[in-house]
């Protein structure tokens, strides 16, 4: 199991009881159930934001998120409405399917390194939507709308999640379920690199054909990270279509394949937990610009570059004197200059 | 087919000009420009404010284009991309900043000049229509073979010139560069500036033809990440190449795909994947640029 320190038993309840009890119980006492809605966006996007930084984390920069989340959503939107599937079911089978795609086109494109493969990946998302503009099942540029909210999940005849139509605020429901949901993703990923694979996946970032040369089989491993990333994205886009019961091939475009890796960045690349609070800042930041009107993207944009001077390698890297960083993700990973190989 | 091949040389001959700047910004830093785009946009609202609304000839308002974006380029690598690349623990990082940059760009292209699509008028009138198998315009023909003569002047500047040897050291080894007694630092922001430059050059000269608008940055910027994947990262003949490469593919399939709806780039993009599945280095890349 998990070993984890005193202070980091004590940060995880400290943080579980924040997103489950203070969270909701904060929002209820100001009457801002809106905000809900906003922090399930925040929580999915982590979701598909922790896939990104997992690729980060062999040393590959992926713009591609888009397109695994986009995929996702369609997945799942097409079982719901077409073949008439439980939501639940076809939660972990948009996810499976995004990861089984992404080990299709991870063969030959995670070959490739460095900005290529940051190229390839935007491409690819370019890709995705055109593909979902073209094909009959898609529906074209109209989309799916109308899906049915997610309904009754029982298990030998206990109802473990009511039915959503039936509830009387929806929201609240999303909200819990991608809660619990983003939990279980980063705690898969606490586990992950802190694992076997984890210190694999570090020995790749830092030198591959030195891996290799000691044995790693890195096309393995690299297919297995890609899988396990578009496996977060597919999920996080399902959930999304879920709640905004509607998918248009706009849902995940080029942007937000970029605003995927810039929450990593933002959070810094080598925390764990840097995508979900890049995520957060990102997202909360660009609508508490929004009083300023047009200047929203200008001032936005300024924040950005001034905090890209200040703190290079993310949010997380700052220092607090006298408090040890709890979301450490073990020893610091970040430390080598990947060399230009001629 | 004698149209398809013009209109391919016409639109390769600008697509290379942009892919130039990108590919050049990144030989020398390593830097994955995505604000390219938007420096192309704002090069032609430049030339959109002096030529178009304030009545300055052409050629002046096209070297104002080109000397804002000049010197626009030195200032970003000095204050921007130079102290975070020295900072910075992982290279990746300066793709945030160049994120940003676009995004404040945008934002200052909206804000100035507003989001409406602006024109400006021809520069020479007239259609060259050759028995009708060859139609063009006058002003096409007339960029297009600016865009050649900037293209080859950029050539030899880069073979011949004292600056151009040093950029091409500097983008061959770094390190190799500086113990050959070459001003690292001073080179790094010239070549910046030279890459805004061109993008800036482009956007002046197409201001003339589609005119400008905001929108436009972003997917320029992917069409000039596909040039330089198809020519190879960081590779001046490559650049050129991709860009021809990929001016062609757009205009024999808008030709020939027109009667299956709008499925060319879906195409171009899907091609573009296999051909990278078998050359990952592009056509003239080094492996793992």
């Amino acid at each position: 199991m998990l070993k984890l320190s005193k202070t980091q038993w004590i940060g995880l309840a400290v943080f579980l009881g924040a997103v489950f009890v203070a969270v909701p119980m904060t929002i209820a006492a100001f009457g801002r159930t809106d905000l809900f809605f906003t922090l399930t966006s925040v929580g999915l996007l982590a979701i598909a934001s922790a896939g990104v930084w997992l690729t980060f984390y062999i040393g590959r920069i992926n713009i591609g998120q888009g397109a695994f989340a986009l995929l996702g959503a369609y997945v799942s939107a097409i079982l719901v409405t077409k073949a008439g599937m439980s939501f639940w079911l076809s939660l972990p089978i948009a996810g499976l399917f995004a990861a089984f795609v992404a080990v299709l086109i991870g063969l030959p494109i995670l070959r490739l390194r460095g900005v290529y493969f940051a190229m390839i990946t935007l491409v690819l998302t370019q890709v995705f939507t055109l593909t979902a503009l073209a094909l009959p099942i898609t529906n074209g540029a109209k989309g799916i709308t109308s899906i049915p909210l997610p309904g009754e999940l029982s298990l030998f005849g206990i109802t473990l999640i009511p039915d959503f139509a039936t509830l009387g605020n929806p929201r609240v429901a999303f909200y819990y379920t991608t809660a619990a949901l983003m939990v279980l993703t980063f705690a898969a990923m606490y586990r992950l690199v802190n694992s076997r694979l984890g210190h694999l996946c570090r020995s790749m970032q830092q030198n591959e054909e030195l891996a290799s040369s000691i044995g790693v089989n890195i096309s393995y491993i690299r297919i297995i990270v890609f899988a396990i990333s578009s496996f977060f994205g597919g999920i996080g886009g399902a959930m999304f279509g879920s709640i905004a019961q509607s998918v248009y091939p706009s849902s995940f475009q080029v942007a937000d394949s970029v605003n995927f890796m810039l929450n990593c960045f933002l959070g810094g690349l080598g925390y764990v937990f840097g995508p979900m609070l890049g995520t957060l800042v990102l997202y909360f930041g660009w609508d508490l610009l929004f009083e300023f009107g047009k200047y929203q993207l200008l001032i936005y944009s300024s924040l950005l570059i001034i905090l890209m001077l200040v703190l290079p390698n993310g949010l997380l890297s700052m220092k607090i004197p006298g408090l040890s960083p709890k979301a450490r993700s073990g020893p610091e990973v970040a430390g080598k200059k990947e060399e230009p190989g001629q | 087919m004698e149209q398809i091949l013009a209109n391919g040389i016409y639109l390769g001959s600008q697509y290379a000009m942009i892919a130039l700047g990108l590919t050049l910004i990144f030989a020398l830093m390593n830097v994955l420009n995505f604000a390219h785009g938007q420096m192309y946009v704002l090069g032609g609202f430049v030339t959109y404010t002096f030529y178009g609304q304030l009545g300055f000839p052409f050629v002046v308002a096209l070297f104002l284009a080109c000397a804002t974006l000049f010197v626009l380029g030195a200032l970003i690598e000095k204050f921007l991309f130079g102290p975070v690349i020295r900072r910075s623990s992982r290279e990746e990082s300066t793709m945030l900043l160049a994120a940003g940059l676009a995004f404040f760009f945008d934002a200052v292209i909206l804000l100035v000049f507003g989001e409406k699509q602006r024109g400006v008028p021809k520069i020479v009138d007239g259609v060259f229509n050759w028995d009708f198998r060859l139609i063009m315009p006058y002003d096409r023909i007339l960029i297009c073979v600016l865009a050649i003569f900037s293209i080859v002047g950029f050539i030899l500047f880069m073979q011949y010139s004292k600056t151009g040897r040093a950029l091409r050291a500097l983008a061959q080894d770094r390190t190799a560069a500086q113990l050959m007694g070459v001003n690292v630092d001073r080179y790094s922001m010239i070549g910046f500036a030279l890459g805004a430059m061109l993008a800036g050059l482009v956007g002046g000269l197409l201001v003339t033809i589609t005119g400008v608008n905001l929108g436009m940055g972003g997917p320029t910027s992917i069409k000039a990440f596909m040039m330089v994947m198809i020519g190879g990262a960081g590779v001046i003949s490559g650049a050129i190449a991709g860009g021809i490469i990929l001016g062609f593919l757009e205009a024999i399939g808008l030709a020939v795909l027109s009667q299956y709806g709008d499925i060319t780039y879906l195409l171009i993009f899907v091609s573009l994947m296999i051909f990278l599945a078998f050359r990952p280095q592009g056509l003239m890349g080094k492996p793992w640029g």
